[in-house]
């Protein structure tokens, strides 16, 4: 899932100066699975900015929503009514589902309340951790489904980069090395020997070198 | 209560196993404690959310109160641990829409510790009672119209 975290009252409302009517618009899957931008923070943001610009003088109005998805026009079209009545959205989605409200309301404000950080998963309650770099070209499975691109902070290809401590990275010793990680589960699933093969510096083509990337299934498009 | 004085309206969630028994124990001890909390009764402080407090300051309350099980002692085994957590959460939201964080406070207490939960209370309605009335409070609705 995509894992966002929230931007500081402060700065939301250095963000929405000069509106006085805001939508609060979270998005029902990945922000709300990570806690960042589904129907409880869409409700504690509100509160907060109503609350911080009441104490600075100003009298934002806020109105609440959350949608099941804000990158899928089936559900944006539910919130237009909503978005039409207010001065700007804030929209607690994802950059992709900031960019997708901006795009279909053309005359209206979108701001990002959260800062989008990174694909991941929860790794136990309260705990995410980032998995995977959508460089679109996928080497998992060439190291035991562990992702050097991602975990190892060097993103060595043939590792490992020989500063590891015992089993800590040595850029940041509180992660544990992408490379011990990756021997590990190659021994325990029988597969060092593709350890052996050299690998080729990765084609960077697919990753963003190239700027916005579009898949096209022409055996869905009607 | 004298007029000349500020008198804070303040918010306090009793966990049922625990500050509510206590609170319950005060009156048959004829213990007073300060008129200015409403308390309400919750089953678990771990069932408070950020969102209840962040309500309460909104509607007007000039302080909320927190009132759960001592630490280890919890009757859901952990609850007020977690409710620990999330008061702490709220309060740097607090901070951050400058608020004062003083405002929300978590206290531990076990059922039969009447006294102790007065002079929490007395300490709470003196503290908020030194921060002045909540800037939020002054044309919110008014929490007391709501609980009456």
């Amino acid at each position: 899932m995509i894992v966002a975290h929230r931007k500081s009252i402060p700065e939301l409302i250095e963000i929405l100066a000069g509106h006085n009517k805001v939508l609060v618009l979270g998005c029902g899957t990945c922000v709300t699975v990570c806690l960042a931008g589904g129907q409880r923070e869409v409700g504690i943001i509100a509160s907060a900015l109503r609350m911080a610009s009441k104490i600075r003088g100003q009298a934002l109005q806020v109105e609440e929503l959350t949608i099941e998805r804000q990158c899928d026009n089936v559900f944006i079209e539910t919130a237009t009514e909503a978005i039409e009545r207010n001065d700007a959205v804030l929209s607690l989605g994802c950059g992709a589902g900031v960019q997708a409200i901006a795009e279909r309301y053309s005359d209206k404000p979108v701001y990002a309340g959260l800062d989008t950080a990174f694909l991941g998963i929860l790794e136990e309650r309260g705990i995410w951790t980032e998995k995977c770099s959508a460089c679109g070209a996928c080497v998992l499975h060439n190291y035991g489904g562990i992702c050097p691109i991602t975990q190892c902070a060097k993103r060595l290809l043939n590792g490992p980069c020989g500063g590891s401590r015992e089993d800590r990275c040595e850029v940041r010793d509180d992660r544990p090395c992408a490379w011990q990680l990756i021997y590990q589960r190659l021994k325990d699933i029988d597969q060092l020997d593709r350890l052996r093969q050299i690998q080729a510096p990765k084609n960077w083509a697919p990753s963003l070198d190239g700027g916005p990337r579009v898949i096209i299934r022409e055996d869905h498009r009607i | 209560m004298n007029s000349d004085i500020f008198e804070p309206k303040i918010l306090a969630f009793c966990c049922h196993y625990c500050a509510y028994a206590s609170a319950d124990l005060a009156g048959s001890m004829r213990i007073q404690y300060p008129p200015n909390v409403r308390i309400i009764r919750t089953p678990c402080t771990g069932r408070l959310e950020v969102e209840y407090f962040m309500k309460a300051f909104e509607q007007g309350a000039d302080g909320v109160l927190i009132a759960g099980c001592l630490e280890g002692g919890c009757h859901f085994i952990e609850g007020n641990l977690c409710a620990k957590r999330r008061v702490n959460a709220a309060r740097e939201i607090l901070s951050e829409i400058g608020l004062e964080a003083e405002r929300l406070r978590m206290v531990n207490v076990s059922a039969a510790e009447a006294r102790p939960l007065a002079d929490h209370i007395i300490d709470m309605v003196q503290t908020v009672r030194k921060l002045g009335p909540s800037p939020i409070a002054a044309d919110a609705t008014s929490i007391t119209e709501n609980l009456s």
